[in-house]
């Protein structure tokens, strides 16, 4: 019973440990080398970030992503792992409340602004979410608002195959759609 | 609305691959497809495909390759920093926390006391935990398969374990996790050796970005229902799940190859009735737990009304998914013993948690484990036909086999003996203060965060209300141990049950023998699994998360 144990243990370590991984990686870098290096964007050669993580709040000049447990750590995801009927969940969402109210929105604040993603790197934001920073990112960046809604409103990616998940709007790429804006203005 | 559409659609899909699935295992389980050249491998290992294993025979195969795989992975991970495939030059593990891994993927567990991306090197991914992603869920379906033989054997004979873990793993999981890799890369997860690139943001700083070689390991990981995930926060990690569609795919993957498994134990012992009805019990207790849980998550949080905000509970949730997709894979990954998360359960509402412990405690028999799932449902329709027989004063039997006090005295241990690690094991984590100093939450929530843990680790799950500072020598090897009895002390039982079945010849099923399909089958062994289950746990579960409901604690 041991040759067996030994000899098997063996094979399937070199098969589905190496022959497995590297048949994968080959096979997903050559049809899809985008994807399979992380969906990194690049601007003149530079990686600017990747298209799926969320990336540090900036000042008030960008969209901020939503609130993140490991300050948008893309090397250590983390949530905040607070119990929704706790004392110190109730009191992280009302310091969220407290900032986003400072930073100029009114009405219902959007959940996605106030409470941390799962990941810590959740690269969306609900349209609601994005929709309510616009009249910031305007003032700040003296656009009329009415552009920077188009903008959002162009941004928002209905939910896929029309049924899975929920519309939301990346906000790395809404972010570089900024500057194109911010460029064309003058 | 949405949520619901996208429920139906799950379930469609579900019931759509079990049929595939079910022909593909059940080929392989008895034998009418081999591995081309596999004759070869097996005379170069020293195994005489002539020769069956009796159920002792077959039980320490299976836990001597088992105890190999612990030592190698301890071994990559204590050694790690000495290696090759470490671009991110991770030193070596503390004891405990090799250990606990160790034990955790073995097992099938997966639980994570480590952080994927900040403490693991690509060759201890790679070479350790993705090889016994394979390889425990290989030895899972083999016991199903060996107990199959017992039910339909004369004699002692309940198969050879290498030839079923080697057809199993070439034939069966090697090539859909070949196929699933590739989906996934082309919806986004990463696939790379290269170490992590730093990004230059548009406004601030510098970032290092995690990458890997993911893609290869989430396959297996969902299929094999393992659940470790790549990452530190599994499968809500945008490069571990990047889209609505990547998660649909992955949570199908979870309950994939349990269902098919119902249809190939229907065909392996001759009575396809009997497969349908066990996949119809299942189905039940899932769409049960599943409306329950998605009936509490989305009831509007005190907590974000009273600030002004929307009261959707989307702490812990990722946008691409929302509070539908996030529910379904809290119940799917539960129900299987896969433990991955897209959205932590931590933040999750009180009674949406207790569906998941609810899941896990029952001994994930709803679906459950690749393999385990099945024979522990087995395990619970044989109590069911138990109690009916006495009920009608007839010696009970199912299949044709005559169950009597020592399958009865089998089946109790393997019943108790994970519920007993659950409950002694959070008295104890709740009694010392090495266990309390890990707890994250106050009260009711903290009670619950211990309780789901040893749940977790009992039950094989492996997903965690992850508040819990779980890299501690206590936890670790307290959790470990858990691992070990719930994988074991059912599997064992299990063969052992498998040998004193195969020995009695099958009666012909009479006039007063219980059939074993159809309604009333169903609806007693769905009894049985909430009865035992709500017998042992609800004590348990009133002082965690029905008192946080209640708001009678914070």
């Amino acid at each position: 019973m041991i040759r067996p144990c030994l000899i098997l243990m063996l094979f399937f370590t070199v098969l589905t440990g190496v022959v497995y991984p590297v048949v994968v990686t080959v096979a997903a870098q050559t049809v899809f080398p985008d994807q399979a290096n992380g969906s990194l964007i690049r601007d003149r050669g530079v990686i600017i970030g990747s298209q799926l993580i969320a990336q540090p709040a900036g000042d008030a000049n960008w969209f901020q992503p939503r609130p993140s447990a490991v300050n948008w750590n893309a090397a250590a995801s983390g949530a905040s792992n607070l119990a929704p009927v706790a004392a110190p969940q109730r009191e992280a969402w009302a310091e969220s409340a407290k900032k986003l109210r400072a930073s100029g929105v009114t009405g219902t604040l959007p959940a996605d602004l106030v409470t941390a993603s799962g990941s810590g790197l959740d690269p969306d934001l609900s349209p609601a979410g994005a929709l309510a920073q616009v009249a910031r990112i305007a003032t700040a960046r003296h656009l009329p608002e009415a552009t920077v809604r188009a903008l959002v409103e162009r941004s928002v990616r209905p939910p896929q195959l029309g049924v899975l998940g929920a519309a939301r709007v990346n906000v790395l790429e809404l972010n570089r759609a900024l500057t194109t804006l911010a460029g064309g203005g003058g | 609305m949405s949520d619901l559409i996208q429920f139906a659609l799950f379930l469609v899909l579900l019931l759509a691959v079990a049929v595939p699935l079910g022909w593909w295992c059940r080929g392989l389980m008895d034998g009418t497809w081999k591995i081309p050249g596999e004759s070869w491998l097996f005379r170069l290992a020293g195994v005489d495909p002539g020769i069956g294993y009796d159920w002792r025979r077959y039980a320490m195969a299976l836990l001597l390759f088992n105890g190999l795989g612990l030592v190698v992975i301890m071994g990559l991970l204590l050694c790690q920093g000495f290696l090759l495939g470490n671009p991110q030059q991770f030193p070596g593990t503390s004891w405990h926390l090799a250990f606990n891994t160790a034990v955790s993927f073995i097992t099938n567990t997966n639980w994570q006391s480590y952080g994927g991306e900040s403490t693991l090197s690509y060759l201890s991914q790679a070479l350790g935990l993705a090889v016994q992603n394979f390889l425990s869920a290989a030895t899972g379906i083999a016991v199903l398969a060996a107990l199959a033989r017992g039910f339909i054997g004369h004699g002692r004979d309940l198969g050879n374990p290498w030839i079923d873990l080697t057809r199993i793993t070439i034939g069966l999981l090697l090539p859909l996790s070949l196929v699933f890799s590739l989906v996934l890369v082309w919806q986004g997860v990463p696939q790379t050796w290269d170490g992590y690139p730093v990004a230059h943001p548009l406004s601030v700083g510098e970032q290092t970005i995690a990458v890997g070689p993911a893609a290869s390991q989430i396959a297996i990981k969902q299929l094999g229902t393992n659940g470790g995930g790549f990452f530190n926060v599994n499968s809500a990690h945008p490069f571990e799940n990047p889209t609505p569609l990547s998660n649909l795919l992955q949570c199908l993957a979870i309950l994939a190859i349990p269902a098919g498994l119902c249809l190939a134990w229907g065909g392996l012992v001759g009575d396809a009735r009997h497969g349908r009805a066990l996949l119809f019990t299942m189905t039940g207790l899932l769409v049960a737990g599943l409306l329950l849980a998605w009936w509490s998550e989305i009831q509007p949080v005190a907590g974000l009304a009273a600030i002004g905000a929307d009261p959707v509970n989307m702490e812990g949730k990722e946008v691409r998914f929302g509070v539908g997709p996030s529910v379904t894979w809290l119940v799917a990954t539960t129900a299987a013993s896969n433990g991955s998360v897209n959205a932590m359960h931590g933040s999750m509402q009180p009674l949406t948690t207790m569906v998941a412990m609810a899941n896990m405690q029952i001994g994930e028999v709803v679906f459950g484990g690749v393999g385990s799932g099945l024979y522990g449902l087995l395990l619970y329709a044989l109590v069911a036909v138990f109690v009916a027989g006495l009920m009608v004063g007839r010696t009970p039997e199912l299949l044709g086999k005559r169950i009597e006090s020592r399958e009865m005295q089998l089946v109790s241990i393997a019943l108790l003996a994970p519920s007993a690690t659950i409950l002694l094991g959070t008295w104890l984590a709740i009694a010392c203060a090495d266990g309390r100093s890990s707890l994250a939450n106050p009260g009711a929530s903290g009670f619950s965060e211990a309780l789901y843990a040893l749940s977790s680790a009992a039950g094989n799950n492996g997903s965690a209300m992850a508040g819990l500072n779980a890299n501690t020598p206590f936890w670790n090897v307290l959790l470990a141990v858990a691992m070990l009895i719930g994988r074991y002390a059912v599997l064992v039982p299990v063969l052992a049950l498998a040998g004193s079945l195969a020995v009695k010849p099958r009666q012909t099923a009479g006039a007063g023998t219980l059939p074993t399909h159809g309604p009333l089958f169903i609806l007693l062994v769905s009894s049985v699994v909430v009865l035992v289950g709500a017998l042992t746990f609800l004590p348990a579960l009133v002082l965690g998360p029905v008192v946080a409901h209640l708001g009678g604690m914070p």
